[in-house]
């Protein structure tokens, strides 16, 4: 709180420039046998919504398995989502093919999690950050590509002497950065961040969070932010969305999220988060929820989350449990002044 | 202990350290002294539970020599946790890997290691192994490669309690299998003991592995990134369990770890490690609130605070760490220290003291003493990561031997880099640098 420099106003205004509604993910399982026949599926998206705003950070936070990461391929119909709609500047994205997608992702890109991963190792990087403007003829000669990819090299803080090597010769840090470069050549409006920073050591990871927060100042680009490490979403969010089991439990701005949540989910993932300091640490009140995530290809009946939700097991009575697995609750405001998926949602701070 | 207690008879760990007749009555074929306890020539109950002296490791490469562990020193005392920090590659894990003899046969260990008086360097596998599971035991990363897949998780434990016992009853080992999977908060645990390690979730799977290292009451739990590869809530479950854990064993640990925030809970002493050498070693609070090396600091204000509203500006450290094939003279944070002099780059400083059992490796001490943990006072917040672009960078240096070969040739090295062109032009490293044998 020392240091409000930064801080921005909120840039919630106008319409929304991506709009997701309903959003499914399944993805079927198949029996064993000669025919393989679909005998279920893993419901790994459930009806997600979501809007982003011009100039906005959301993050989308959740454990492993929650259906974060696929909710963002879905988004960039990298896998073609199985029902609902997401709407970008007005265009259905659901359901369109390769090629009518294709003018689509000048505006639409992503950084992946693993920069090992994600960038061809047989490329040198000028190659690989010049690719997207070569598909999309974006560069009219060779001196324009070069002084393109030279300028998006710099923009990430790499020396753009070093583009003629090869993905291997540079740091998980610096792949991510040429992983950046890549994604920002066509000079996208939305930028979806798959888990940017979590392969990366903790003072390298600070490098690349500052240059996300810089280049979204100087693009104004908004950002999809998926992570599951909390401190890096509250540091770069505005909004924040918590994903269970295929869907949205709560959503609120920023702080409001994390100094005051009301579902019980978020309320045990806060309180999970060791703090790096020991006082306020040794004294802090946990709440440890039991057990671990359903699977997706079940999920419970009713509120996903009552099967190890501390306010099930402990606090409600017989009549309100059985309304827990009855009903889903939607996700609407319950007077906490965000919208939260919880029948008996109640503002707890934990931090 | 109480475990020990609910075991009865079936489970004479307790009386086993007594040493002679329990061991005498063994039929098992190591000699009758030695049999049913975890001793070695040199068993002295009075010494420090584990002391590493000048432990260095080394691992010859193609390019050299990498220098993976330069000097690491400490002291274990019983019942404390000593948690070790550190960015991968900065020698964390081969230290506990060189404890436990657990490195390849290539790697070239020096210094001592003396658990309870017994020096453990050098001894060979079947020594060693008397010592592994009861005196020191270990838990690993990734709960999903530190299972034997094929076996289930009930024989895998009762394999460690019978390895230590020879004249543990399968009976009996099976139901201290229960036990102990009941102690580490796994549900139907009677019904569970039969299943194989892929019928278990992550959290659960590092729920087993921590039975398994607590199963022969060990002296000293050694826990290598016991919870990284979980998530939150799990993680959370885990820490508990491992509190638990030492409450019935009555274990020191060695938590090894890269998040300060489990360190900040958990420990009572902190080592922060850097290219290979311990840089500050000091009590949990020390370390966080009055830090005396700039890595130290640089750490925590990189580190995105959950706690704290407001959009503050993290101040990351610029550059990335240094080769460890062939180390520039000099502190090896050097390079990347704001407060860099010239005086910086004539020795690695040693470990020098800056209060009751505070050291700290860094000559400017009095400098960063005056930021009081606020990193922002020393690291220039607006500083610019052009330095990134420039130097390579060797990656996961910790994790295996075959890591460090492939980041010991970092391809070729920017001409403009601040370290010695050393992996272009390969020459053999001289000797180890700078002894660190002065460490306290």
């Amino acid at each position: 709180m020392s240091a409000p420099a930064t801080e921005r106003p909120a840039v919630r205004t106008g319409e929304p420039i991506l709009t997701v509604r309903g959003l499914e993910k399944h993805f079927p399982i198949k029996g064993g046998g000669l025919i393989r026949r679909t005998v279920g599926a893993v419901r790994a998206v459930d009806g997600v919504d979501l809007d982003l705003y011009p100039g906005e950070v959301l993050g989308l936070v959740g454990e492993s398995g929650c259906g974060k990461s696929t909710t963002g391929r879905a988004i960039l119909n990298l896998q073609p989502a199985t029902a609902g709609s997401v709407v970008f500047d007005g265009r259905e994205i659901v359901g369109l093919n390769r090629k009518q997608m294709r003018p689509l992702r000048r505006d639409i890109q992503i950084v992946f999690q693993d920069p090992y991963a994600s960038l061809n190792p047989r490329l040198p990087v000028f190659d690989i950050v010049a690719e997207p403007l070569i598909i999309h003829g974006l560069t009219k000669n060779n001196t324009e590509l070069r002084t393109r990819v030279r300028e998006l090299v710099e923009m990430v803080g790499l020396n753009p002497e070093h583009t003629n090597r090869y993905p291997s010769e540079f740091s998980g840090g610096q792949r991510q950065r040429i992983g950046i470069a890549r994604a920002l050549a066509l000079q996208p409006k939305v930028l979806v961040l798959d888990e940017p920073v979590s392969a990366l050591d903790v003072s390298i990871q600070a490098g690349v969070i500052n240059l996300l927060e810089d280049l979204r100042d100087q693009l104004n680009l908004s950002y999809l932010f998926i992570a599951h490490d909390l401190s890096v979403v509250r540091h770069i969010s505005d909004r924040v969305a918590v994903m269970y089991l295929g869907r949205i439990i709560e959503v609120a701005d920023r702080d409001d999220l994390f100094e005051r949540p009301a579902h019980p989910y978020t309320q045990a993932l806060l309180s999970a988060i060791p703090l790096p300091d020991p006082r306020r640490e040794r004294e802090r009140q946990r709440i440890i929820i039991t057990g671990d995530v359903p699977s997706p290809a079940n999920p419970p009946s009713g509120c996903r989350f009552r099967t190890r939700c501390q306010k099930f097991a402990n606090q409600l009575d017989d009549a309100q449990r059985q309304k827990c697995i009855d009903v889903e609750p939607q996700l609407e405001d319950r007077g906490a002044g965000h919208p939260n998926a919880c029948h008996y949602a109640e503002v707890l701070q934990v931090l | 202990m109480s475990s020990n207690g609910t075991s009865g008879p079936a489970t004479p760990s307790g009386a086993s350290s007594s040493g002679g007749p329990a061991g005498a009555t063994s039929v098992g074929t190591l000699e009758p002294k030695a049999a049913g306890t975890h001793r070695l020539p040199g068993y002295d109950p009075a010494a420090p539970l584990l002391q590493v002296e000048d432990l260095q490791v080394r691992f010859p490469t193609s390019d050299g020599l990498v220098n993976a562990v330069r000097g690491v020193s400490y002291t274990l005392r019983s019942g404390e946790v000593l948690g070790i920090v550190g960015e991968s590659g900065s020698g964390k894990s081969v230290t506990s890997l060189a404890i436990m003899g657990l490195l390849p046969p290539s790697a070239q260990v020096t210094g001592s290691i003396r658990f309870r008086g017994q020096e453990l360097l050098g001894r060979n596998d079947r020594d060693l192994a008397r010592v592994r599971g009861k005196g020191v035991s270990m838990i690993f990363q990734d709960p999903m490669t530190s299972l034997d897949p094929v076996y289930r998780v009930g024989y895998q434990i009762e394999e460690t309690l019978r390895v230590h016992d020879r004249k543990l009853s399968s009976k009996a080992a099976s139901a201290r299998a229960v036990e102990l999977l009941e102690l580490v908060g796994i549900p139907n645990a009677s019904g569970r003991v039969r299943s194989y390690p892929h019928e278990f979730s992550g959290g659960m799977r590092q729920r087993v592995v921590i039975a398994i290292a607590m199963a022969n009451q060990p002296d000293v739990i050694i826990a290598d990134e016991p919870t990284t590869a979980l998530d939150v809530t799990v993680q959370a479950q885990i820490l508990e369990v491992l509190d638990t854990a030492l409450e019935e064993t009555g274990a020191a640990m060695v938590l090894i770890t890269h998040d300060l925030g489990v360190v900040a809970g958990v420990a009572d002493r902190v080592l922060v490690m850097y290219a290979g050498r311990p840089v500050e070693i000091g009590s949990v609070e020390d370390i966080y609130y009055e830090p005396r090396m700039p890595y130290s600091l640089g750490l925590l204000g990189s580190l995105p605070r959950v706690d704290l509203g407001g959009r503050q500006r993290l101040t990351p450290i610029v550059g990335s760490p240094p080769s460890l094939v062939n180390m520039p003279p000099g502190c090896p944070f050097g390079p990347r220290c704001p407060l860099h002099i010239d005086d910086c780059d004539a020795a690695e400083p040693p470990l020098i003291e800056v209060g009751t059992g505070h050291t700290a490796a860094c000559i400017r001490t009095e400098e960063v003493a005056k930021a009081h943990g606020d990193a922002a006072h020393v690291f220039d917040e607006s500083s610019t990561d052009d330095q990134l672009g420039e130097a390579a960078y060797p990656t996961d240096l910790a994790t295996s031997p075959e890591a460090e070969r492939d980041a010991a040739v970092p391809g070729t090295p920017p001409p403009d880099q601040t370290e010695p062109a050393a992996a272009a032009t390969p020459r053999h490293a001289a000797g180890p640098t700078s002894s660190a044998g002065d460490l306290v």
